[in-house]
């Protein structure tokens, strides 16, 4: 295999795994505060695609300055993660915390099953298609072959997502407290931390960053019925691999699943569909909590 | 016991008399359940379309306005109480969902299904429940070659998808040998349809050129993935440049739109076998390309049977865009029906034809369809043939709306195996008994 090869091979694992992390960071967020798998996130990124697609056609019929478009989708990004992280936590996680996960869980796909129709009351079936932003960067020569600019801007926004959560997590007050909450609920309660507030905060964000990855792969998609459960069961399997509410585990296990299937799709087409489950079954197997897990306290 | 006085004896038996009335009046009508996807992937491209076409011919049908020959009112005379109703969620909801509008809501005719994990799923239970079913639109040939070998009620009114990539296979034979010339590729889902598709196509080429040589690895990325950047890559880099696909739906404008980013489609020459449906619906985005299909969508425009014409002028007065494929698949299922009520009532001396009679007047047909003419001459006069059409698709500024050009019209007996050959056993054996002059 040539040097050229395996360049193009890295930068496209790297794309397809940033991909990977904007779908699976929202998620590992919420499970590492609130220790639920949260369903909805799908629906989420749905939204996310779906609000930002409409808003980039309208933008699009008017003379506004092109790079406008980034705007827009960080503004659809942000109005969806305040509006449904306030609903959902508020509406319906906070009655169920004292509930067996199981419960939780089955709580959020009901959300995410009322949500899908949701989606389909307010944009039908038609599919959104808003390209313009993906010509809006040019594109890149790598090793002889045109990358556009717009998907290697997304290995870009995943790792300034990855530095503002560790930087915020680490380096802040309200990390300091968030890192409390996870390493024990009922603790940090008992030491005047408003674990109410911080779940609210923590599910807005979680619901930003799954609206920001439909927001950002809306222009390079066709946004449609069904998106949102396509991501899940990736983003899901990238929690599991990564550990579930690992920061650092989504992202390297995005990275990893990104490249081992890029290298697949290049040298073995047939393994691309295995791959990512091969490797979440060898972290299973060897690692069961995951890769980068985090540190749990003994209870006794 | 309390008599019952002779007023309330009256007023009861006026309630059964109209009761009785309305239940004669029902039985009146044909009741023709049509399954398409109302939502989940399939919807946006097929499912929109193939519930206006199907809605358009039957009010035209209920009303008589229908062009001739099919100018008289409803099937048979009885007209059309129609269900359309939701062919997402798999195979086994499929199944529940007929028995149920068979065995519950007493369905006469079903006219549909898109995929063909439906028709696969659905197809030995038609015969169980015996129940005139007529499929519009999934692909697979194992339909009447594998699963259901001596069909009653189910048949198949449009061509099954080795014509369509057996027709591929001429066309760049015939039209792209010189791009074809460094070799060819493939980029299809990966699941029956797409692996058939280019196991048909390959073939195909192999045995009307055998110069001409695919590429050593295929892509078949997961359906509906949405992602392609890395399979673009892999395009990208090959030194083959005509590329075959049986992308549909939000794949094939994924696809694209990642495509047109790269400059994929001033590189390569791709074959798009379903492309037809996409193109007409996002219009100026669609590169320009091959694209395929039968007398359906925008190959059915300029064909002047005053059927098509009016379909195409009355699906515009009604829905503000030419009608695409999927509509006239729909829709010619309900023509199916109409020709095969109508000719078996008249085989039946003008009284309205039992299922039998339909059935036997159906089997073996020649009749019109929308925009072209259906041949029942495969899976024991169960599978209909017609041409197959491909043509070179781009973007025309003065109609502001796509066209195809260059048009090639392959002969239904030049992309479809004989009767009683197998198609992949036909593709595989070199296409004996083509008649394609």
């Amino acid at each position: 295999m040539d040097f050229e090869l395996l360049l193009i091979i890295l930068v496209d694992g790297l794309v397809y795994g940033s991909y990977l992390f904007m779908v699976a960071v929202g998620l590992t967020v919420i499970c590492g505060v609130q220790k639920l798998l949260n369903v909805t996130h799908g629906a989420l990124y749905a939204f996310g695609a779906y609000l930002t697609a409409t808003l980039l056609i309208l933008y699009f019929q008017v003379d506004w300055p092109q790079f406008g478009a980034f705007a827009v989708m960080l503004f659809a990004a942000l109005f969806l993660g305040v509006f449904f992280g306030v609903i959902i936590e508020r509406g319906l996680l906070r009655h169920l915390y004292h509930e067996d996960e199981h419960i939780i869980v089955l709580a959020t796909f009901a959300a995410f099953l009322v949500l899908e129709d949701v989606l389909l009351l307010i944009w039908g079936t038609d599919p959104y298609l808003a390209p313009e932003p993906l010509g809006l960067l040019g594109s890149t020569e790598i090793a002889g072959l045109p990358f556009d600019n717009y998907s290697l801007s997304m290995v870009l926004l995943s790792a300034v997502v990855a530095a503002v959560l560790w930087y915020g997590l680490n380096r802040t007050q309200f990390g300091k407290l968030l890192l409390a909450v996870i390493y024990d609920r009922e603790l940090a309660q008992a030491m005047g931390i408003n674990v109410n507030r911080v779940f609210l905060l923590t599910f807005m964000l979680g619901s930003f960053l799954g609206a920001l990855g439909g927001a950002y792969q809306a222009p390079a998609i066709s946004v449609q019925p069904g998106i949102g459960v396509e991501v899940i069961v990736l983003a899901f399997a990238v929690v599991v691999i990564g550990g579930m509410g690992s920061i650092p585990g989504a992202l390297i296990g995005s990275v990893i699943v990104g490249v081992a299937r890029a290298f697949a799709v290049h040298q073995e087409p047939a393994l691309e569909l295995f791959v990512i489950y091969m490797i979440m079954a060898a972290v299973l197997i060897v690692r069961p909590q995951g890769l980068f897990a985090p540190a749990k306290p003994r209870t006794i | 016991m309390k008599a019952i006085s002779r007023k309330r004896f009256m007023a009861l038996a006026a309630a059964l008399a109209v009761l009785l009335a309305a239940g004669a009046a029902s039985a009146q009508t044909v009741k023709v359940a049509v399954p398409t996807f109302l939502t989940g992937g399939g919807a946006p491209t097929y499912g929109t379309a193939s519930k206006n076409g199907v809605e358009l011919v039957v009010r035209a049908i209920n009303e008589g306005t229908l062009p001739a020959p099919y100018n008289s009112v409803g099937l048979a005379g009885r007209k059309i109480d129609l269900v359309v109703y939701d062919e997402s969620g798999g195979g086994t909801k499929q199944v529940t969902e007929l028995r149920n509008k068979v065995q519950k809501e007493g369905v006469d005719v079903v006219v549909g299904y898109v995929s063909s994990g439906s028709c696969a799923a659905i197809a030995r239970v038609v015969e169980e429940l015996r129940v005139l079913t007529l499929l519009t639109v999934c692909g697979t040939p194992r339909i009447f070659e594998e699963l259901v070998k001596e069909p009653k009620y189910l048949f198949r009114i449009i061509n099954h998808s080795t014509a369509g990539n057996v027709g591929a296979a001429h066309y760049v034979v015939k039209k792209l040998r010189n791009e074809a010339k460094n070799g060819y590729m493939g980029i299809n889902q990966n699941y029956a349809w797409g692996q058939d598709a280019w196991r048909d196509f390959n073939l195909g080429v192999q045995t009307l050129a055998p110069e001409l040589k695919p590429a050593k690895k295929q892509q078949f990325p997961k359906l509906f993935s949405g992602q392609y950047g890395t399979e673009i890559s892999v395009l990208l880099r090959a030194k083959q440049k005509v590329v075959h696909s049986s992308f549909w739906g939000g794949d094939i404008e994924a696809l694209i739109a990642q495509g047109k980013a790269r400059g994929l489609f001033k590189r390569k020459t791709f074959v798009f076998t379903v492309g037809e449906i996409t193109a007409h619906r996002i219009g100026k985005k669609f590169p320009p390309g091959q694209l395929a299909r039968g007398p359906y969508g925008l190959y059915a425009e300029g064909i002047d049977t005053p059927l098509n014409k009016w379909f195409r002028s009355e699906y515009r007065k009604a829905y503000k865009q030419p009608p695409s494929s999927p509509a006239y698949h729909y829709a010619d299922g309900i023509v199916a029906a109409k020709y095969a009520y109508d000719t078996a009532m008249k085989a039946n001396g003008g009284k309205f034809p039992s299922t039998d009679q339909v059935i036997k007047a159906l089997e073996h047909a020649t009749y019109d369809i929308l925009a072209a003419k259906v041949k029942m001459s495969l899976g024991k006069g169960h599978q209909a043939v017609t041409s197959d059409r491909w043509g070179y698709a781009e973007w025309d500024d003065a109609k502001g709306e796509i066209v195809v050009k260059d048009v090639v019209e392959f002969k239904a007996e030049c992309v479809n195996p004989p009767e009683g050959v197998n198609a992949a056993d036909w593709v595989k054996g070199g296409m004996k008994g083509a008649k394609c002059d």
